[in-house]
């Protein structure tokens, strides 16, 4: 279990001010000079070092994508971009970072930007995000104010912090997504190659970041990587923000080490599953889009990446969905599937058109108006949408329906034998007009 | 980095340019791929997922192969060449997902759908689909749009590739269409389903790869395989544009483009294609002769009698002849033939009275770099003309340099959206002085480019003082460096907006000696009583009160204002029914070929002419239209030269360059006002009237 002392986000609940004042009383800020010294390549092989890896769901390695950026700008500005349009459902993590502690994502932003040569950054934050943009917006001014960011700061990098306001779209938390929407266009994510690195944000170099990935930078480069990457486990280093929801007595959101078991990170912090650990039934361990777990898998699983991927699920956003044995697995699905119809930007074929079926193949499946044989059929449209799209989308809307199929298969055929044996239960027939 | 690539593809390994994308060295290596959304003159898209390939080495997933270069594949190991597959099982069990994704919400409706026969999505999910369907559901319906008087939209079947929209705004450069809402919900429409603005929106019917986007005019009228397809040119424009007719028993169905790289690519204008409607209304079908002030139905011989009447009791000093706009080179040729043989020297092939031919010679009066030479242009002077109304698929090319390669444009002439930015230097010649003076600074950036193009319009110069504009305007050329320098770049570029201009010229119906009349000279002579018989061959676009009371013949297709003025009339035929001659504003020579034959009693208009000098004592040298072209291509080489371009001497635009006098100081102004009613077929077609109506802000409404 993480021990205070090694906790970054120390104002996550906004028990204390989110100012300047607090938070530099917290350490933010503290000698960003001096890291600012280390040069763009000691920056990033800290960041290498700690083993930081993206938290906006993909776990790319932050440093080697620093890395990725050209040394010398060819005449091109670079931009750094925050993601900030945290849309995946079960993900509050970056919200409570905006809310309560925005300098460590300002002071975050200006080191991340002096390490890839940009000068000029944009925070990207969700269109409903209202209050923390109003938050976060007070931070950039106050560093401003203070002369922290800026041209000719006290730093000694210049560095511009804009923050902007999308407008609502689940879809725009896709990299190249949110850079169109970010130019002022419709947010449909774009054909890669070319990679953002080298041809980004109006067609310049840029790198999208997570919020809580830029975040923990500076308190890395203060405590050292070492100490980061003596958290957690080997590959899966320091700590990161679970978000935890459902069914659980306490839910909440907490920074814990990397590979937590999953039963302590329950019972520590959320007060356990609803109704007891036997009540518990599956598992979203990492936000909306990666399969769900059978609670047989779950008991001492740690959350990590890798572990999560041998398990064909995921670590994702670390947004922890548990769910007990009310739960009804194939609406819980079927709803997600109808997010994923909703939020589909309709660029592409099999997500555009795959998206819709799918749903309305489990909206029909949730009352068992199905044929068995549709179950494989839905395992195989959802394998025709996987890896076929443009962006990642796909893939999110497929695999929780896969999760379902492979894990909750008996419950699909019971639901459907039921409908059939009494497909009208309170005696009454179901008209249809004739058509 | 190399400039060329080595792939292997199927296992067989050849050289691409790295800037290939892989679909096109698939095709290049003879895989076919399959594919919506990718058009070569289009940005890519990505969208349709039609042409997944598998990338050894790559991700465990298949590639998009339009979207992803040569350049971008990594090579193996140790080097080997990268790998790609295109008929692997990933690569088969991709295509049939894709294609049953497009399929599951496209209608079942193809036995009462236009596209029909051509349809991408018939063919290719034929080829590369499977044969059941799983998709229980409810299929989508989506609304229709109206987006125009041209273009029919059955929406439920849009696959969302976005063709059209990216037609639209990168080639006709209007932001019409779009994509609205998202997901299954996405929806192509214009902004409040407003008619769309530009001249090539037609071009999305043949882009539309289903049957969303379909002819409205020719919807249900017939289907492709009934089509007797005939390749010919276009004349609605001085471009020449490649098409292909489309004909069903007498009746011309439809027109589309065809491919020519060198002028129209595969675009052509609204009014190429909308056309057809106009060629089986108002036509001529047979002589008519005015009896006490009235046109009779008259058989040929009375007619010919009534003409040989008036020209033998006149001489040949009080006779006009005036030809029109969509003249071909072989009545050109019988119809100077014919006055020559007369004695009649008052002959003119430019009814709008420019002064082009006078002085200059060849390159005097041509599109001198050529319609492709637009490409290669540095720095873009574009005078008394609207180039998007005078030759839209011209404009394109100039708007898509322009947006590549970012050239440099100015203009002299009305302001006018032309779909790419240009600096606007002034309204007429004294702006023009202010540039040849080298005072203002345009002349700097035309002096500095290499290749500059000076374009220039009929409403420059067909004026009184056109004559001595289009020697500023040589001037200005040569000054510039645009003529004669040592690379062999001749920017002198006249866009006419004739299709029988440039042949006439070549031909030299022109007058004849120093007191010979020109078409103003005719039209004040016979104002004044001074002309007995003025024959207008196909000339329509003139004052007919100016004729005053002189005996007027009109031969051609279409009764329209020369009809209606006409003593006599000879019924020609229209550019569809014949093979003529035609010469480009580049001075590229193409001919027609027939796809029907003329209605009722019309006729060829070189055999009417024949037929007339004949009844006139004056018989012509020539049986067939073999002998006429060969006594032609005698008089003018360079026509027999089918498909080639001419160019002409740029050392000639000297002497034109002397001919810069006095200006008067009246605005430059286009010479088509309505881009839809130019010439006699236009105005009798009711596709263009509508289209013309709401271009004037007066939409037409059908009662519903």
């Amino acid at each position: 279990m993480l021990q205070d002392k090694d906790r970054i986000f120390t104002n996550l609940y906004g028990f204390k001010s989110p100012g300047l004042r607090a938070a530099k009383m917290r350490g933010a800020w503290d000698n960003t000079k001096q890291l600012i010294e280390l040069g763009r390549d000691g920056i990033i092989d800290q960041v290498k070092a700690s083993g930081l890896r993206g938290r906006g769901g993909a776990g790319f390695p932050t440093g080697l994508k620093w890395s990725f950026m050209p040394k010398e700008s060819d005449g091109r500005p670079h931009y750094l971009i925050v993601n900030a349009d945290e849309s995946e459902p079960g993900t509050c993590k970056d919200r409570e970072i905006m809310r309560h502690d925005p300098h460590l994502l300002v002071e975050g932003c200006l080191i991340a930007g002096f390490a890839m040569g940009a000068n000029t950054g944009y925070i990207y934050i969700r269109g409903e995000f209202i209050r923390e943009r109003e938050a976060l917006q007070a931070a950039v001014d106050e560093a401003y104010e203070a002369k922290l960011i800026g041209k000719n700061n006290k730093n000694g990098w210049d560095f511009d912090l804009y923050v902007h306001h999308g407008a609502g779209a689940y879809i725009c938390g896709e990299e190249t997504a949110l850079l169109e929407s970010l130019e002022g266009k419709k947010g449909q994510p774009r054909l890669k190659p070319p990679f953002p690195a080298n041809v980004g944000l109006y067609g310049a170099p840029s790198t999208v970041n997570n919020v809580e990935s830029i975040a923990v930078v500076p308190t890395i480069l203060r405590r050292g990587a070492d100490w980061f990457a003596g958290l957690g486990r080997p590959n899966n280093t320091g700590t990161k923000l679970f978000c935890i929801s459902g069914h659980v007595e306490t839910p909440c959101n907490v920074e814990e080490e990397m590979g937590i078991p999953f039963r302590e990170l329950i019972e520590k912090h959320a007060g356990g599953v609803r109704g007891g650990w036997d009540n518990l039934k599956a598992v979203i361990p990492g936000g909306s889009s990666v399969p769900c777990l059978p609670a047989t898998m779950c008991k001492d699983l740690p959350m990590d990446f890798d572990t999560l991927r041998d398990l064909k699920s995921g670590l994702g956003t670390a947004a922890v969905i548990v769910m007990d044995q009310s739960t009804d697995m194939i609406r819980a699905i079927a709803r997600l599937a109808y997010f994923y119809k909703h939020e589909s930007c309709g660029q592409c074929t099999p997500c555009r058109e795959g998206t819709g079926w799918m749903w309305r193949v489990l909206e029909r499946m949730a009352v068992g108006q199905a044929e068995k044989r549709e179950i494989d059929m839905l395992l195989d449209v959802s394998y025709q949408i996987e890896g076929h799209t443009i962006c990642a989308l796909g893939d999110a809307a497929a695999w929780p329906v896969q999760g379902l199929i492979r894990h909750f298969r008996h419950e699909i055929e019971e639901r459907i034998d039921q409908y059939s044996a009494n497909p009208n239960p309170d005696g009454s027939m179901a008209l249809q007009a004739a058509e | 980095m190399s400039d060329m690539r080595t792939v292997k593809i199927d296992g067989v390994e050849l050289e691409v340019p790295a800037h290939y994308t892989i679909l096109q060295a698939c095709e290049e290596a003879g895989a076919e791929v399959p594919r919506f959304c990718y058009h070569e003159r289009l940005s890519i898209a990505g969208n349709c997922r039609m042409c997944l390939v598998e990338v050894k080495g790559g991700p465990p997933k298949p590639q998009a192969s339009c979207a992803l270069g040569v350049g971008d594949l990594r090579p193996g190991p140790e080097g080997q060449p990268p790998e790609i597959f295109t008929k692997t099982p990933m690569v088969k069990k991709a295509r049939e997902g894709v294609m049953e994704f497009l399929l599951i919400n496209h209608p079942l409706d193809c036995p009462i759908c236009d596209q029909g026969g051509e349809c991408d999505l018939q063919d290719q999910a034929m080829a590369y689909g499977i044969d059941k369907n799983r998709f229980a559901e409810n299929k989508r319906a989506v609304e229709d749009k109206y987006i125009g008087p041209l273009v029919k939209t059955i929406m439920t079947r849009c696959i969302h590739c976005t063709r059209c929209v990216r037609f639209s705004t990168e080639v006709g450069g209007v932001e019409d269409l779009g994509l609205a809402g998202r997901g299954e919900d996405a929806e192509i429409t214009t902004y409040l389903e407003n008619a769309m603005t530009s001249e090539l929106q037609g071009n999305v019917i043949d882009l539309c790869p289903v049957g969303a986007l379909t002819s409205r005019p020719y919807a249900f009228q017939a289907r492709p395989w009934e089509l007797r397809k005939t390749e010919s040119i276009d004349v609605m424009d001085a471009l020449g544009s490649a098409i292909r007719v489309d004909a069903r028993d007498r009746e011309v169905m439809r027109i589309m483009p065809r491919l020519n790289e060198e002028v129209n690519e595969e675009w052509i204008s609204d009014k190429t294609r909308f056309i057809w409607d106009g060629l089986r209304t108002q036509r001529l079908d047979r002589p008519y002769v005015r009896k006490n002030g009235k046109l009779e139905p008259a058989t040929w011989d009375e007619a010919f009698a009534a003409i040989a009447e008036k020209i033998k009791a006149t001489t040949p000093d009080r006779i006009g002849a005036i030809a029109g706009d969509l003249c071909a080179a072989e009545e050109l040729y019988a119809f100077k033939d014919l006055m020559s043989a007369l004695g009649v020297t008052n002959v003119d092939c430019r009814q709008d009275g420019t002064p082009l031919g006078e002085k200059g010679n060849r390159a005097g009066y041509l599109f001198n770099p050529g319609i492709a030479g637009i490409n290669e242009a540095d720095a873009i002077l574009i005078v008394g003309s609207n180039p998007r109304l005078e030759a839209p698929v011209l404009n394109a090319r100039i708007r898509q340099h322009w947006r590549n390669n970012a050239v440099q444009i100015g203009l002299i002439g009305e302001v006018a959206d032309l779909t790419y930015d240009y600096e606007h230097l002034g309204a007429g010649p004294e702006s023009l002085t202010e540039l040849v003076e080298g005072k203002s600074k345009f002349h700097a950036l035309l002096a500095k480019a290499e290749r500059p193009l000076i374009l220039i319009g009929q409403g420059a110069i067909a004026r009184g003082d056109g004559l001595s504009v289009l020697g500023h305007l040589a001037k200005l050329a040569a000054d510039v460096g645009a003529t004669g320098g040592d690379s062999g770049w001749n920017g002198f570029a006249v866009l006419h907006t004739a299709a029988a201009r440039v042949a006439g010229l070549d031909l030299c119906v022109l007058p004849g000696g120093e007191d010979a009349l020109g078409t103003r000279g005719m039209l004040s002579a016979a104002g004044k009583g001074e002309l007995d018989v003025v024959y207008l061959l196909g000339a329509d676009e003139l004052r007919m009160k100016s004729l005053g009371e002189a005996f007027v013949i009109y031969q051609g297709s279409h009764g329209d204002a020369g009809a209606h003025r006409a003593d006599v009339i000879l019924p020609g035929a229209a550019y569809t029914e014949k093979s003529g001659t035609y010469v480009n504003t580049e001075g590229r020579a193409q001919m027609t070929t027939r796809a029907v034959f003329p209605p009722g009693d019309a006729r060829e208009d070189w055999t009417i002419l024949r037929a007339l000098s004949d009844a006139l004592g004056h018989t012509l040298s020539y049986n067939s239209v073999d002998q006429l072209r060969a006594a032609m291509y005698e008089a003018a080489p360079h026509l027999a030269a089918i498909d080639q371009r001419e160019a002409g001497a740029a050392g000639d635009l000297e002497e034109l360059a002397n001919a810069a006098g006095r200006m008067n100081s009246s605005a430059f102004s286009s010479t088509i006002s309505d881009f839809y009613l130019t010439n006699p077929i236009a105005r009798a077609s009711a596709v263009m009237a509508e289209c013309s109506a709401l271009r004037r802000g007066r939409k037409l409404d059908a009662a519903e």
